[in-house]
């Protein structure tokens, strides 16, 4: 792409992530949560590759860490409802203090699902964009 | 409501330049057009966690589409055949069937309650209890990860397959490469 192209995407894309992490943060007080602010964070890195190309990046090094963030962003979840099982006796539970209505800190284990799914849905989406974006293989046979 | 069936009205044209033009760049743009409207008429009926939604996902899609049509071909050679009268028989079969669908539809809907009056009594227990039981503001997030929480895994575990799949698919492993 463009100089242009390149430069605008330099300057916007810290903008972009900090967004997305916003929309995950505040997920559990305005509209958004956990999928939206995933996937727009996946948009930042896939403006990243569309810009620079996937030359820009180390595709292997990058699919292996987004793989892994997905991972890690189920278990949280999964441990989340677990944790709830565990310590309160209910799958899914919402063991944590409710706290003040409309405060960041509140709503108990609302939070901390939204940020799990928001690591999840944003890697897992951006690894199947590196997985379609660098197929420069073909088949054997 | 009238804009509501404007835009219902624009989406179908929209749906239908999709599938018949041959320009696939215009294609693409004809089905970004559909999803945005979609989006306008989530915030018109006061639903904006999916008009967030619907806008991030439909911006990462067409981008993904526009980057295929721009790395393959521009032009759709699949339409604009002769018309045989195999053709024929499936359009008129099919036509048989969208009407009876149409009908069955329509007969189903009239039984249904009129909009905001649901039969079911849970969501007002929802909206009723969901800032004392779950306390979060959004009523939205609430539900999806309070009441319904199960769901939402469920949910996360099809998006958790998919990729598995497109990677498993998309693998280097037993391939060669294009270029040295």
């Amino acid at each position: 792409m463009s100089l242009i192209v390149k430069t605008v995407t330099t300057i916007m894309i810290g903008f972009i992530f900090i967004y997305g992490a916003y929309i995950i943060l505040h997920g559990h007080l305005t509209p958004g949560g956990g999928f939206a602010g995933g996937v727009i964070i996946a948009g930042a890195f896939i403006l990243k590759i569309l810009a620079f190309g996937s030359e820009a990046i180390d595709e292997k090094k990058s699919e292996m860490g987004s793989s892994i963030f997905e991972s890690v962003g189920a278990l949280l979840f999964i441990g989340v409802a677990i944790a709830g099982l565990v310590l309160a006796g209910t799958f899914f539970l919402n063991f944590l203090p409710k706290g003040i209505p409309l405060h960041l800190w509140s709503a108990g284990i609302i939070p901390f699902c939204n940020i799990a799914i928001g690591i999840k849905v944003g890697a897992g989406l951006f690894s199947i964009f590196l997985a379609l974006a660098a197929v420069k293989y073909v088949m054997t046979d | 409501m009238i804009e509501l069936y404007l835009f219902l009205v624009f989406m179908t044209v929209a749906a239908f330049i999709a599938t018949e033009i041959k320009d696939l760049l215009a294609a693409v743009i004809s089905l970004g057009a559909v999803g945005f409207s979609v989006a306008i008429i989530f915030i018109l009926v006061q639903a904006p966690d999916l008009a967030i939604v619907q806008i991030v996902v439909e911006v990462v899609t067409i981008v993904i589409f526009v980057a295929v049509v721009f790395r393959t071909t521009h032009v759709d050679e699949t339409i604009g055949k002769k018309l045989t009268s195999s053709h024929v028989l499936s359009i008129v079969g099919f036509a048989f069937f969208a009407l009876l669908f149409f009908v069955a539809t329509v007969r189903a809907l009239q039984e249904l309650p009129a909009f905001g009056n649901a039969t079911m009594k849970v969501a007002s227990e929802y909206i009723r209890l969901g800032l004392s039981r779950a306390g979060g503001a959004n009523l939205v997030g609430d539900v999806i990860l309070d009441f319904r929480a199960l769901d939402t895994l469920g949910e996360a575990t099809v998006l958790f397959t998919s990729v598995i799949g497109v990677i498993a698919l998309m693998r280097s492993v037993g391939r060669k490469k294009l270029k040295a």
